[in-house]
């Protein structure tokens, strides 16, 4: 929490102006009930009528510098928790954005999502009703007994003994049902996952005749939930109840003491009458103060997810003092393996494999086996947790993240096109490219069709690419990684979406290439990698065979097995 | 408000009041007691202001008529506190009550309205009506409850009050009231754009949020990170632009009401305190205590009409998502079940497809006079570019939707003239689109066989190959999984599908690319233990593999809702048609 005050701090002058003057303005409607008691003592009983219009004047003056005092709180408010948030905003955005892989996978997108949207909000509101209220309640409450200590201390006593009493009911009540309601939210949210699944699920629970058993469990869900809000309900229920007798009694008390003070010549009527007043502004403020309370707790509570997002560590630092490889390699694999947490099983384990620089390696296996992992320690996204990865001969980790992303591109499996045109959905990969250098490297990726049918590079990507094909986003990103020239080339599974042809025709360009780059080709598909100059097979995290097609389909049974699944069985029964 | 919509609102608040029959005596009671209390809240200023009456000076205090007077105002404080508390829980209870049976007939009517309402209707905007929008309904409902009948009645009271004191002074409350109304109706209509400005900023830095930080691996990737953040602030300036307008601007409400009721105080106490001055002294004077009661009256006169006018929106805000759950709740059913309908037991496998026609909307017609017959046993795969019909004939097979014309009949019946639940239990179906429920694994495996034991499941999961991956998660068996898998790859979610039919092996099965997201080596293991599940039970295949269909009996080429072709593989690839060119691309691919 103290960590994010920082960004308050900008904002100091209008979060300590804002709740000041609302402070003056409290002061002015406390004013108001010795307004009224001089009306009463010295306009009615000297029959004054020149001062009763003088004190109702004064009243709606008090009126109307309140109102500006108000109005000026609400704006510096305003403007503090606005400017606050903007900033918050700003900072865990940019924060988000040095994080490595592994956070992003650990925090999940979703929750930075929500931490950015409706946590950020809810810490607005929070902080703009605490910079309002925070202040104005407690001190119309003890302003008002101390007002009543002016006026008379004996009778003021009963406000010492009202205020306390009251608290203990408001705040008492109010801690009690909190983490009822937080009870009541986890039934609720189990009602609500018992009806999406029932929906996501409908085909597949009718055909096993589930209807009767889904109405029996949800009903018990909502019974329980209800039951829980009916408990809770008569707790808070209490509260109005309770505070009003409370209330009453001390002014019962006041008007007795009021009377005896009265009638011993100490206090006039008016200043009984005020007294009440006072009483009954006690109890408004209070409850208003309680609301406020829930409120800022909440917010206290968003802020502390915010907090524990910017608390993570993010940026990838260089390490230095690792050993060097041989330089002639352009990528090298020493006994490299990850491990993605502590007592996770090894996503990963002792690879070797050493590239020169222009092969082309192929990375195949079954689902999970590990091959995106494998192709994504290059960029250094994943760090290998043994063993080395080395770009000519220097450990990833020992090179500026930047500069060795720099000379790689890559193709994501998921193939994300961004809102924006396609000229700049290219420059993504190099942002000084020319026109004819990013047509070029369409013209590589098989993917001038798509530009010309969408009307030239300036024509627009929607979201998500949502106006292009599976097959035609494919393309483009393949482009993306192009522009950058990159030294290295990864492609991890990214032309499943294309049809034979065009992945054949897309591995000739990339071969006919100048500068023709070291390339990783990610894929399930024996067809696409068959003509690499190396193939990695990865089984459960493990390389079982590395080396050519044609070595691989005499050592390696795993590959066998994969080639024969596709293609040979097929081609002898046909 | 339009004509029409004030009636649809009238139709919707008919069936509120429906809901609240069965809790009419409770309703009445409440109703009874708020009434109550508002009488006796208001009863006190009054007895105050004559207590008050009492003390006027020095030797002059009345403390025998001041104590009875204190002692009465106590037992009515105590009496209305036991009866507000008393109402506040009735009304939480019907509330609640009524919320309860509103969410339950909607669930029950979810699990008899056709699946072509479900598939036609997106689960967040369904979900949120059972949830977010009967949520609000039981707000605004109890809100409604608490505080427009209690305002209501308490500005009446509080009327009829001021008037039994001084007719000219309430005069001038009525007068002087409806001010801070207009105010605040000024600050919301010209605060609206502002609003609308914010949400719109505020919606599009979520759509720019979502759309980066879902792919902030791309992003990061090509080195994107800085020019993503001036993005970002550009928009985020924007919307602290137009949030601070919004903010302030609707926060100034609440002042000027507070205004206004202070204008409306000051004249009370000018035109009471003049009235005393003069009628001092008099026969019938207007006393202090009077001023008193009718000051602390003129507090809560006000109130409530702020109250209301929140509550008003409110209540039309709720009473539009009662509408929706209403709707939702009314929404015509699937045919029932004929009174007579057969139970089918173990079905042989006689499935009879006779001139069927079928079209999602009228005037796309999809399949038309579809014949098929199949034999006890058989095995029938499905073929075909995509939107050919694969899918739907299952649909229709499985009864999630009814034939439009012509019939489909399981051993001879027309399978509308079996119960639903018999019919699909008959059926196994495997989808390319798995489904999980939230629980552990074996209560997913045992959905179809309840009772089945724990050989039973293992020697399920061994045949699907799911056991060695099970027994690897942390529980095992009986780890708990997520809603829709959560942690579990596509492929393993299809094993534990393949294990939930292997389990119950029912007589008749329905695969639907059933082996799509397992990878080729994975798949080659399953095949042999679906070629035994197949034995001797009638099965309906779509799949892309050739391998599955090559070994099928009878293969239906479909294209355009039509079956175009019909026959094995070695009569279809003679005849060189349509299938012949499809195996050729795929194999030469």
């Amino acid at each position: 929490m103290k960590k994010l005050l920082v960004y308050l701090r900008e904002y100091r002058k209008e979060s300590i102006l804002g709740p000041l003057f609302k402070l003056l303005e409290a002061g002015f409607e406390l004013i108001v009930p010795l307004v009224v008691a001089a009306i009463i003592d010295r306009g009615i009983g000297a029959q004054d009528q020149r001062y009763i219009w003088l004190m109702c004047l004064v009243l709606v003056g008090l009126g109307l510098v309140g109102l500006l005092c108000s109005v000026t709180a609400q704006y510096f408010a305003a403007k503090a928790s606005v400017g606050f948030v903007k900033k918050l905003r700003h900072a865990l955005y940019s924060h988000i954005q040095g994080f490595s892989y592994q956070t992003l996978d650990k925090v999940g997108i979703s929750t930075l999502i929500t931490r950015m949207t409706s946590d950020m909000n809810q810490v607005q509101t929070g902080l703009n009703l605490a910079l309002r209220l925070l202040l104005r309640s407690p001190f119309v409450v003890f302003g008002a007994m101390i007002m009543a200590f002016t006026i008379d201390v004996k009778a003021a006593l009963w406000f010492v003994a009202a205020i306390p009493a009251l608290s203990v009911v408001v705040f008492g009540i109010m801690l009690a049902s909190i983490p009822l309601y937080r009870k009541v939210q986890g039934l609720l949210d189990k009602v609500l996952g018992a009806t999406r699944e029932n929906l996501t699920g409908a085909r597949v629970l009718r055909a096993f005749g589930k209807e009767d058993t889904e109405i029996a469990a949800f009903e018990e869900k909502n019974e329980a939930l209800t039951v829980m809000q009916k408990y809770v309900g008569r707790i808070s229920a209490l509260m109005n109840p309770v505070t009003y007798v409370i209330i009453n009694l001390a002014i019962l008390f006041l008007i007795h003491t009021g009377a005896v003070r009265v009638e011993a010549g100490i206090i006039t009527q008016g200043a009984v009458v005020a007294l009440y007043n006072y009483m009954s502004q006690i109890l408004v403020e209070l409850i208003k103060l309680a609301n406020l309370i829930i409120n800022i707790t909440k917010s206290v509570a968003c802020a502390k997810r915010i907090q524990g997002v910017l608390d993570m560590p993010a940026g990838e630092p260089v390490k230095r003092d690792l050993p060097k490889g041989d330089g002639k390699y352009r990528v090298q694999f020493i006994h490299a393996g990850i491990r993605y947490s502590e007592g996770a099983d090894a996503s990963l384990t002792d690879v070797n494999l050493s590239v020169l620089p222009g092969e082309t390696v192929g990375v195949i296996g079954g689902t999970g086996s590990g091959k995106s992992t494998f192709v994504n320690l290059i960029p250094r996204f994943y760090e290998a947790t043994e063993g080395q990865v080395l770009v000519d001969g220097m450990d990833v980790r020992a090179m500026e993240p930047e500069a060795l992303r720099a000379r790689i591109g890559i193709v994501p499996q998921k193939a994300v096109l961004f809102q924006g045109t396609i000229r700049e959905n290219l420059q993504w990969g190099n942002e000084a490219a020319a026109g004819e250098e990013i047509m070029q490297a369409v013209r590589i990726a098989q993917a001038e069709d798509v530009v010309v049918s969408k009307g030239g590079l300036d024509a627009m990507i929607e979201q998500a690419g949502r106006n292009l094909s599976g097959g035609q986003r494919q393309r483009l990103t393949i482009a993306r990684a192009l522009v950058r020239k990159p030294d290295i080339l990864i492609l991890d599974d990214s032309s499943s979406a294309l049809d034979f042809a065009t992945d054949a025709a897309l591995r000739k360009a990339l071969r006919e290439m100048d500068g023709r780059p070291t390339v990783f080709i990610v894929s399930q598909r024996t067809s696409s990698i068959q003509h690499a100059d190396q193939i990695v097979v990865l089984d459960d995290g493990r390389a079982v065979g590395v080396g050519t097609h044609l070595d691989l389909l005499e050592t390696c049974p795993v590959y066998r097995e994969i080639y024969d699944s596709q293609f040979r069985k097929e081609a002898a029964q046909a | 408000m339009s004509k029409k919509a004030q009636k649809a609102e009238k139709g919707t608040l008919k069936k509120v009041l429906k809901y609240l029959q069965p809790y009419w005596a409770l309703v009445a009671l409440s109703i009874l007691l708020s009434a109550v209390i508002v009488a006796l809240t208001l009863y006190v200023p009054v007895l105050i202001g004559r207590a008050i009456d009492h003390i006027i000076g020095p030797g002059k205090v009345d403390f025998a008529a001041i104590l009875p007077l204190l002692l009465r105002i106590g037992v009515i404080v105590a009496a209305t506190a036991a009866v507000q508390w008393l109402v506040n829980s009735i009304n939480n209870k019907i509330t609640y009550q009524v919320v309860q049976d509103v969410r339950n007939q909607a669930f029950r009517r979810l699990q008899i309205l056709p699946l072509s309402y479900i598939d036609s209707h997106p689960v967040g905007g369904i979900v949120s009506q059972v949830i977010a929008d009967v949520d609000q309904f039981a707000d605004g409902l109890l809100l409604g409850f608490t505080q427009l009948f209690t305002g209501v009645v308490t500005i009446l009271g509080t009327l009829g009050f001021m008037v039994s004191i001084r007719p000219g002074i309430a005069a001038v409350v009525v007068v002087l009231t409806p001010l801070s109304f207009v105010v605040a109706r000024f600050i919301a209509t010209h605060t609206y754009s502002f609003f609308q400005q914010q949400s719109e900023t505020r919606g599009e830095q979520t759509a720019f949020i979502d759309e980066m930080l879902g792919n902030q691996k791309v992003v990061k990737a090509f080195g994107q990170e800085e020019k993503s953040v001036e993005k970002f602030d550009e928009i985020n300036e924007r919307l602290e632009k137009c949030s601070l307008k919004a903010i302030f601007y609707s926060s100034l409400t609440n002042p000027c009401t507070r205004f206004v009721n202070n204008v409306v105080y000051a004249a009370v106490a000018l035109s009471g305190a003049l009235v005393c001055a003069a009628t001092a002294g008099t026969a019938a004077p207007f006393t202090v205590g009077s001023l008193s009661a009718l000051l602390s009256y003129a507090n809560q006169y006000t109130k409530p009409f702020n109250e209301i006018s929140g509550v008003v929106t409110e209540l039309q805000n709720a009473l539009a998502c009662a509408a929706r759950i209403f709707k939702l709740i009314a929404e015509p059913a699937q045919t029932p079940d004929a009174q007579d309908a057969r139970v089918l037991s173990e079905a042989a496998g006689q499935v009879d497809i006779s001139d069927v026609y079928f079209a999602y909307t009228p005037d796309r017609p999809l399949i038309e006079r579809l014949n098929l017959h199949v034999k006890p046993g058989q095995r029938i795969a499905i073929v075909g570019p995509t939107g050919c019909g694969k899918t739907t004939l299952i649909n229709l097979l499985m009864r999630f939707y009814d034939v439009d014309r012509g019939a489909i009949a399981v051993e001879g019946t027309d399978i509308r003239q079996i119960t639903r639940r018999s019919l699909r239990a008959n059926y196994g179906m495997v989808l390319q689109e798995t489904w999980l429920k939230a629980g552990t694994v074996r209560e997913n495996l045992v959905l179809g066989k309840p009772d089945a034991t724990e050989e039973e499941i293992i020697a399920a999961c061994k045949s699907a190959h799911a056991h060695s991956f099970i027994k690897r998660l942390p529980n095992g068996y009986d780890t708990v999984i997520g809603e829709d898998g959560g942690q579990l790859s596509q492929g393993q979610k299809q094993l534990l599908c393949i294990a939930r039919i292997m389990l119950c092996l029912p007589p008749m099965l329905i695969l639907d690319e059933a082996t799509s997201s397992i990878d080729t080596r994975t798949e080659i293991r399953i095949q042999k233990a679906f070629t035994t599940m197949m034995q001797g039970r009638t099965t309906f295949i779509v799949a892309h593999r050739l391998s599955t269909i090559r070994e099928a009996d009878v293969i239906l080429v479909m294209r355009d809702g039509h079956i175009i072709e019909q026959g094995n593989h070695e009569t279809l690839l003679a005849k060189d048609g349509f299938y012949a060119k499809l195996y050729n691309s795929q194999f030469a691919a």
